[in-house]
């Protein structure tokens, strides 16, 4: 169904975001609580996410990675240190950076086109170039029949693509993707991963996406950054060189995807046994599905 | 997702509703309440009049009361055939019309805003809940010496215990509302008045109706109460005065009215929450099935 929808591109309508964006994450800390409930969850913490790549964040869960999302959404500020986009400070939630969170967060009271259409109209702009823009995401999205429909009425896979297009609509500069196949069936899950790298492969914007499964990681970065245990840094940085378009076989079957996973293995692994050992009840789950795999 | 659920999920409003009132006629469950009352009537007859239980010998009996309810002629002044029984029910159902009107356009803000920002929580919600405990009933006396006339007291009275449930529903209703959805309001560019119109509001919305249902129940309730007290007409005077009287099928006749009208009025109330959360109405038909 996904890769279907998109052959089916109408007149062509850009996505491609005005300018390319870069993020710099630089010597950031994060503290929660003061005095003796103070808790440290991110400490000087420096990436960047370079313009017009994919960047994977992979880490063990529980560690850190989505208040690192906050920060760079401008939800919340660090405590020290700086995120600049494009070299200017961040200093609160903007269009040019779209968060799609773990949880499907779209408004179940609308319709899969309100939803869509919601950005827009929420900034006053509901010109024809705008409603052409949202069938045409409708389209590629694969939820043309649904455009009347609420969320309750979508499978999961189909929330997720429907938030997507709310997302796209907006062309934001930088799309940060926060776990967002968390909790589908494995089946619509590597389905969302063709068709998510479809989508990027088209643009090629600026995207930030966080996620625990090694496979999704190798399947979709440019740049897999791995983080480690609380308080959260980034540890190692390799670049995917696979290349475009990749096959779900890929992941399992190249060799150069094989050596990737084995050294992010590697390195979780270390961070895991950390996070076990500071009794850490994710961690220990985070070991078993380890174990698991490694078999 | 079976067909049944299917066609439910595309149907609106009123096609809904047919559909869902045919649905019911082919379960068993309108068989099982008819079963239901003609139970708790045959009780009721065998208690009073045929074994004249201990207790039960001097309540009046089912068919002194059905009797009476239906005669033309009337014994004690009050039947379906007399034009004060539709006077007294008038009179209840404009001071609940009062008084849930009054609590919904008051609550609902009031609760909103308690739910949306925490200043203004803080700043009223401590003295709403010391009121909130306080019965009906302790109302009565400041509620006369406040208001004249015997109208506005009962209007009022009435309009107190609705607008603590719907207030605080209300309340808990924007409470309850997913941060992510705000969040993602705000990332999308809508701006505060926005957010709160567009994800406060309407994801508030299940909880409001739960309101409501609370209210016009309690709205019943307290009206009777304040009826009882000062009151001239309305179905909580007339139980008062058949009591004092010592006319007794009237009580009953004033008792079965007010639960026949309470039903009738919360079943408005959830066909009004139904009628404007389709969203609601299909996820709920969704899961139902």
């Amino acid at each position: 169904m996904s890769t279907m929808n998109l052959e089916t591109a109408k007149p062509k309508v850009e996505l491609r975001s005005q300018n390319s964006s870069e993020i710099v994450v630089n010597n950031v800390s994060k503290v929660y609580g003061g005095g003796p409930f103070a808790k440290e969850v991110i400490k000087d913490c420096s990436f960047t996410i370079e313009s017009n790549k994919l960047t994977v964040m992979i880490g063990p869960s529980g560690c850190g990675k989505s208040t690192l999302i906050q920060l760079i959404a401008g939800f919340e500020t660090p405590t020290s240190g700086e995120i600049t986009m494009n070299g200017k400070p961040i200093t609160g939630p903007g269009k040019d950076r779209l968060v799609l969170f773990q949880e499907s967060a779209l408004f179940p009271w609308m319709t899969t086109y309100d939803n869509i259409m919601y950005g827009p109209r929420a900034r006053g702009e509901t010109g024809k170039e705008v409603t052409e823009l949202a069938d045409f995401l409708l389209t590629k999205v694969g939820l043309e029949a649904f455009r009347d429909k609420y969320p309750a009425q979508l499978s999961g896979g189909m929330q997720r693509r429907a938030e997507l297009a709310r997302a796209m609509i907006n062309k934001p500069e930088i799309m940060i993707l926060d776990e967002p196949f968390r909790g589908l069936d494995n089946m619509s899950k590597e389905l969302m991963w063709e068709y998510y790298a479809n989508l990027y492969e088209e643009d090629r914007n600026t995207n930030f996406f966080i996620t625990t499964d090694i496979d999704e990681a190798i399947f979709l970065a440019d740049r897999l950054i791995i983080m480690t245990n609380l308080p959260t840094q980034a540890r190692h940085v390799i670049e995917i060189d696979i290349p475009r378009p990749r096959k779900i076989e890929d992941i399992f079957a190249n060799q150069r995807a094989n050596d990737i996973k084995k050294e992010v293995m590697t390195l979780l692994h270390e961070e895991a046994m950390k996070s076990f050992s500071g009794g850490s009840k994710a961690a220990a789950d985070f070991l078993e599905a380890y174990s698991k795999r490694a078999e | 997702m079976n067909n049944a659920s299917l066609q439910a999920s595309e149907m609106t409003g009123m096609a809904l509703t047919m559909y869902r009132i045919s649905t019911w006629f082919k379960s068993p469950k309108p068989y099982l309440m008819l079963f239901g009352v003609g139970f708790l009537l045959t009780i009721w007859y065998l208690f009073v009049e045929v074994w004249q239980l201990p207790r039960f010998e001097d309540m009046p009996g089912l068919t002194e009361v059905v009797t009476e309810y239906f005669s033309p002629d009337p014994i004690y002044g009050l039947s379906v055939y007399t034009p004060e029984y539709y006077q007294h029910i008038g009179i209840s159902l404009r001071r609940i019309a009062y008084a849930f009107f009054l609590a919904t356009v008051l609550g609902v803000p009031l609760g909103l805003f308690l739910g949306w920002s925490k200043k203004f929580h803080e700043f009223i919600f401590p003295l709403f809940e010391v009121l909130r405990p306080i019965p009906i009933l302790a109302w009565v006396p400041l509620a006369i010496i406040m208001f004249s006339g015997s109208e506005t007291p009962v209007i009022f009275l009435t309009f107190l215990a609705s607008f603590f449930a719907t207030t605080l529903n209300t309340m808990l209703g924007v409470q309850s509302i997913d941060e992510s959805y705000t969040r993602a309001a705000r990332c999308l560019g809508a701006n505060g008045w926005q957010t709160f119109r567009h994800v406060i509001v309407p994801g508030a919305m299940p909880y409001i109706f739960t309101g409501l249902q609370i209210s016009i129940g309690v709205a019943w309730f307290s009206l009777v109460a304040g009826e009882m007290v000062s009151g001239q007409f309305g179905l909580g005077y007339v139980i008062n005065t058949a009591y004092t009287m010592v006319t007794y099928p009237t009580i009953v006749i004033g008792m079965i009215t007010l639960g026949v009208t309470g039903f009738i009025t919360s079943t408005m109330v959830r066909m009004a929450g139904d009628f404007m959360m389709q969203w609601r109405v299909r996820e709920l038909a969704l899961g139902d099935n």
